[in-house]
């Protein structure tokens, strides 16, 4: 099996005393999904913004896709990452001067010196895929959250990663569009996407993850796969936080 | 009866401002009697009989008062936009520098931007030709005939700048640039965090992030402010009197004190920087307006 991320004992703090992460170690395989789970505050973005380079971090080491990283922020391996990492945020993030095509092909015309055909040509399939490529020409302020999630989506993929990040997709979505970006990801889990996944989506997590790693106070509580987790916590404190979540 | 009252207080101000234009009118009538002048724009064709040291076109003592107001135009022309051009340059290296990630860099622009912010513009248009020009030795800089700086101002590539005009666009345009950068910085941090996130995680160069995603979102919050930057400038510009230098208000103040005709002069100068202004505002707004065309379809 294939390490795609292993994190050796980290920590950090943004201002002195109070650890925004607390020692953390984990691993994760390759076509594993990880569904990070914790109270608000627990340093769940913290931790998944260290993989791509987003946070910087006090100690330890972070080993992505063979690239290791450390408390010294070097900025050519933390370019090298990205480029094979892609990333879906809270809030959407897609440039709001772009076209929806043209915030997919960005980065493969740019990073990857694609042509413009051929970047288009594969922006068109994603988009097909996510099942909007009716889309295609609209601004982003023009589609609902869902779609315009699912774009994120789309335009993480364009660079073809070898490992996808998400921090909370679906919070700042209606209820009733959160469906439609938790079945684009469980297909990509089925097709074999690394992914990483910090959510409170409880069917999501039990049906599509491999291991679930609870985080309170920016420590790891415990890690454990989907069924023990939610049938018989090892911890106190996750059988606490899921009693909350399910009121 | 609210929209009554709204009514009522607009004839008493409009009333009030006829008055005041009436006074105004009356004053400037009987000064004209007084001085035994008269209103008329005749004499702008007498000779002019004084020196000009700068002229873009030809130019002799000779010549009417209004070809020497013309090259006055001219001079304050060419001092405004090399200074908005080189103001802008520099406005954006150093706004930029301030919001970017260097240390270094942003104690130096932040320092810059105070410092030049906090002096007056005439204290640093005396400093820049008093200490910088004419305190220099005959051959401070000379750097194998392509640049020549000196007491007598700026030889470059066969461009030959007098130290007043140079002195003037030095001034101008460090004056202007640290209001600039600060517009700049603004519209910068007007862009959401998410954005840089966003363009960081795809792989993306700072550099390309921040031409192809940043600035574009910036630019709708940096043109206005621009824009009034400019038109400060082009105002700031008659302080050239101060060292010397002959631009449209220097010119206008000589002809004054020849021939007493202060109120048609003030007329041309206060009409030409209406123009001026006006011509600056709207190609700034047509500026802003392809910008949004191309970029904000929302
Ligand atoms: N930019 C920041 N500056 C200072 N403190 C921060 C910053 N971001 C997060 N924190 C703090 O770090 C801790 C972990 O935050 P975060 O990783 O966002 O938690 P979560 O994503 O689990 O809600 C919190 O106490 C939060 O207040
Ligand atoms: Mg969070």
């Amino acid at each position: 099996m294939n390490t795609i991320i292993k994190v050796k004992n980290i920590s950090k703090s943004y201002s002195r005393g109070l650890l925004a992460l607390d020692n953390v170690s984990l691993k994760v395989n390759q076509g594993k999904v990880l569904v990070i789970m914790g109270p608000s505050g627990s340093g769940k973005s913290t931790l998944i913004r260290t993989f791509n380079g987003l946070e910087t971090f006090d100690a330890g080491e972070i080993d992505i896709l063979g690239i290791k990283i450390n408390s010294n922020y070097d900025e050519r391996r933390i370019q090298k990452i990205r480029k094979r990492v892609g990333m879906v945020f809270q809030q959407f993030n897609l440039f709001p001067h772009l076209s929806i095509l043209d915030n997919i092909t960005l980065a493969p015309l740019n990073v990857q010196k694609r042509t413009r055909i051929d970047a288009e040509e594969f922006g068109m399939y994603l988009l097909n895929q996510m099942g909007i490529s009716m889309h295609a020409g609209k601004y982003p302020s023009q589609l609902s959250g869902g779609e315009q999630q699912r774009v994120a989506i789309a335009r993480a993929l364009a660079l073809k990663p070898e490992l996808l990040l998400f921090d909370e997709p679906t919070s700042a979505l209606d209820p009733e569009r959160i469906n439609e970006v938790l079945d684009v990801m469980r297909k990509l889990a089925q097709d074999g996407m690394t992914m990483v996944v910090v959510t409170h989506e409880i069917n999501f997590a039990k049906d599509v993850s491999d291991q679930i790693l609870f985080m309170d106070s920016g420590k790891v509580i415990e890690t454990s796969t989907p069924d023990i987790f939610f049938s018989n916590a090892k911890h106190e404190r996750s059988r606490k936080f899921l009693n909350q979540l399910d009121k | 009866m609210k929209g009554d009252k709204i009514i009522f207080f607009q004839i008493i101000i409009i009333l009030l401002l006829i008055c005041l234009f009436g006074f105004l009118i009356n004053n400037l009538i009987i000064n004209l009697i007084r001085t035994d002048l008269g209103f008329n724009f005749s004499w702008l064709l007498k000779p002019a009989s004084f020196a000009l040291a700068e002229h873009a076109l030809p130019y002799s003592p000779s010549d009417s008062y209004a070809w020497a107001l013309l090259i006055g135009w001219l001079n304050s022309l060419k001092v405004i936009f090399v200074s908005l051009f080189l103001s802008t340059i520099l406005g954006i290296i150093i706004g930029l520098s301030r919001t970017g990630n260097n240390v270094l860099l942003k104690i130096i622009s932040s320092f810059y931007i105070t410092i030049i912010r906090q002096t007056p513009l005439l204290l640093q248009l005396m400093f820049w030709y008093f200490v910088g020009f004419l305190g220099l030795k005959n051959n401070f800089i000379n750097f194998t005939n392509l640049l020549k700086i000196n007491n007598q101002g700026i030889e470059f590539l066969g461009l030959s700048l007098t130290s007043e005009f140079s002195a003037l666009i030095i001034g101008l345009s460090v004056f202007t640039s640290a209001f600039i950068a600060e517009v700049i910085r603004g519209g910068i941090i007007s862009v959401p965090k998410g954005q840089w996130e966003s363009f960081r995680s795809l792989g993306l160069s700072e550099r390309n992030g921040l031409i192809r995603v940043i600035i574009p979102q910036a630019l709708p919050a940096i043109i206005p402010g621009l824009t009034s930057q400019y038109l400060n400038l082009a105002k700031n510009s008659t302080l050239a009197i101060a060292i010397g230098y002959s631009d449209i208000y220097a010119i206008n103040d000589t002809i004054i004190n020849q021939t007493g005709r202060a109120i048609e002069c003030f007329i041309i100068l206060l009409l030409t920087f209406l123009i001026l202004n006006l011509l600056i505002t709207n190609l700034m707004e047509t500026i802003n307006k392809f910008i949004n065309k191309k970029n904000f379809l929302y």
